[in-house]
């Protein structure tokens, strides 16, 4: 999606890692030792790469065109379908093959990226407001899906008032709706939604309601930057947390795998 | 009798099986495999009002949409997966340039879904995917209903029987039994969905090199109206085992297609003035495709089908 316009309130990446490198890593940690993770391309890409080489090898990574892999490809990925994500991957079937396996409920975890998050979690990549201009994105591909789907799903997008909305202009892929016992009554499975959202500014979490809360805040980020950047009035954890920054192993694999900063230098 | 050859070239296998007003399935595959030769020719040809169906076409789609041949779009998601947005689908959407575009917003499980329905030859098949969203409140192809065997809401996903389905290949033979590996995407159900199904491969083999292994017959050749022969066709799309992605193409399109005149100059370039895909890959050179070929074979192991 086009580069959002900059933020003033974006901070600076303290020393020794990048704003991208800080939110894979956290993105990372959402991904436990053995599970069926969703994993989508980008930063969730990395994020799951790194889970896999830190704390939980064990994880599986599932992609919509029908890929299973349990080893990291051997190459940096520019889309799901590059021949190194094939080549020793341990299943190539077809996309409902993995689709089968998400309704089903057996996967634990999606990645998705947005163009807007609202208040309750719902997400839209299918229209953009830029001023008075709405603008035509490329749609939900599997996001929809997902996001009906997958047990927990976390998204990963840049933090502005712009895409921090009270309710999204489009529903592309549903969160908790209008919160409380919305998914059920749409008829979504049980034990399905949203369970973080990773910003460029902190993350946040859901209540028992389904509305948002900022549940932590990332190293040189005030609490004010985060509200005065947000479309609603987003409630605060009592016990509010500061995001752990990448560790050194954490950035030393990072590094690793995305050598240039090509995903990691672009949030 | 010995069965007829289907073994055709791109400019008769287009002009024969895609009509204007027809629905064409292209990049079942998603990101591999995409026949962009086969989009390239019918652009050439001018074809008019195609409703295209597929999940993530990639840049194919964009290019269709901006030469003007597409009045409808059937999928879930439709840009530049590795540089982001498709130009030409927001000035026809958005602008109507250079003519309107009806977009029908699926998911990707939901057009999967379509397609298998429409291979099954059953009306709709169900699914929970896209409850609560807005693209189940405005495709009217995907219909709530309640479940008859439980006290469940389902969503109706209705078939898709696609007019032509245009699916690129590693191999085949001259009847159009065809080979392929890698991720399959929705190939599958879409060569059983559509009612006409071009294969464009690589590498026409003999009958016998299909029959030693027909668990990778995944389109059986009496599916298959016209088989090409065309070797890089998917460029800059990778194909598994024979080239790669050639991810400077994608990021050069993005630039290019940003203005009208910029995408018309793409299309001038890389449509128009090459006659076929011969022509097209003379433009490319050696030197671009050579770093795209493959560097290290990795053969799987055969299987014994011997008794």
């Amino acid at each position: 999606m086009p580069a959002p316009a900059h933020t003033e309130a974006a901070p600076q990446p303290a020393h020794g890692y990048s704003l991208g490198e800080l939110m894979v890593a956290a993105a990372a940690r959402e991904v436990r030792d053995g599970e069926l993770v969703f994993v989508g391309m980008r930063l969730p890409l990395l994020a799951f790469l790194l889970a896999k080489r830190t704390h939980a090898p064990r994880a599986v990574g599932l992609f919509e065109n029908g890929v299973l892999r349990e080893t990291p490809a051997a190459e940096l990925l520019y889309t799901m379908a590059d021949p190194p994500n094939l080549r020793g991957a341990t299943w190539c079937g077809a996309m409902l093959d993995v689709m089968g396996l998400l309704q089903q409920g057996r996967v634990d975890l999606g990645f998705l990226g947005a163009a807007e998050v609202d208040r309750f979690g719902n997400l839209n990549s299918t229209w953009a407001r830029r001023g008075q201009q709405n603008i035509r994105l490329p749609g939900s591909g599997g996001a929809c899906d997902i996001a009906c789907l997958a047990r927990r799903t976390v998204v990963l997008l840049k933090h502005e008032k712009t895409r921090l909305v009270e309710r999204v202009s489009y529903l592309t892929s549903p969160g908790y709706g209008t919160g409380n016992d919305w998914r059920r009554a749409q008829g979504l499975p049980a034990g399905t939604g949203p369970a973080a959202v990773i910003t460029t500014l902190g993350v946040l979490r859901f209540g028992a309601d389904g509305e948002a809360f900022l549940d932590s805040v990332h190293p040189g980020v005030r609490v004010e930057d985060v509200l005065a950047n947000t479309g609603w009035t987003l409630r605060v954890a009592e016990q509010l947390k500061q995001t752990p920054p990448p560790t050194a192993a954490e950035l030393a694999v990072l590094r690793e795998l995305d050598p240039g900063g090509f995903w990691t230098g672009v949030v | 009798m010995a069965a007829a050859s289907k073994l055709v070239s791109m400019r008769e296998a287009i002009a024969r099986h895609v009509r204007d007003g027809q629905t064409v399935l292209l990049g079942a595959q998603m990101e591999q495999m995409i026949p962009f030769a086969a989009g390239h020719e019918i652009i050439r040809q001018g074809r008019r009002d195609l409703t295209l169906i597929g999940p993530i076409s990639d840049i194919l789609f964009d290019q269709l949409i901006g030469a003007g041949v597409v009045s409808r779009v059937l999928a879930a998601w439709v840009g530049n997966v590795s540089a982001g947005v498709g130009y030409c689908l927001r000035r026809a959407v958005e602008q109507n340039i250079p003519q309107p575009v009806q977009m029908v917003d699926y998911s990707n499980f939901t057009l999967a879904l379509a397609l298998h329905a429409g291979a099954l030859g059953v009306p709709f098949l169900p699914t929970y995917a896209t409850l609560g969203s807005e693209l189940l409140a405005r495709n009217g192809n995907l219909r709530e209903f309640p479940s008859p065997v439980n006290e469940e809401r389902l969503v109706a996903v209705r078939a898709l029987r696609p007019d032509v389905a245009i699916l690129h290949v590693q191999r085949a033979d001259e009847f159009g039994n065809a080979h392929l590996w890698g991720n399959f995407g929705v190939a599958i159900d879409g060569a059983r969905a559509a009612r006409q199904v071009i294969v464009v491969a690589e590498e026409i083999v003999a009958p016998d090199v299909i029959a030693s292994d027909p668990n990778r017959t995944l389109i059986p050749g009496l599916l298959v109206g016209a088989v090409v022969h065309e070797p890089w066709g998917a460029h800059p799309s990778p194909v598994q085992g024979y080239y790669g992605r050639d991810h400077r193409f994608f990021t050069e399109y993005h630039e290019q297609s940003r203005t009208l005149e910029g995408y018309e100059h793409w299309l001038r370039r890389w449509v128009y003035e090459v006659h076929d895909r011969r022509e097209y890959l003379e433009r490319l050179g050696a030197q671009r495709l050579a770093p795209l070929a493959v560097r290290q074979p990795a053969f799987s192991v055969p299987a014994n089908f011997g008794y």
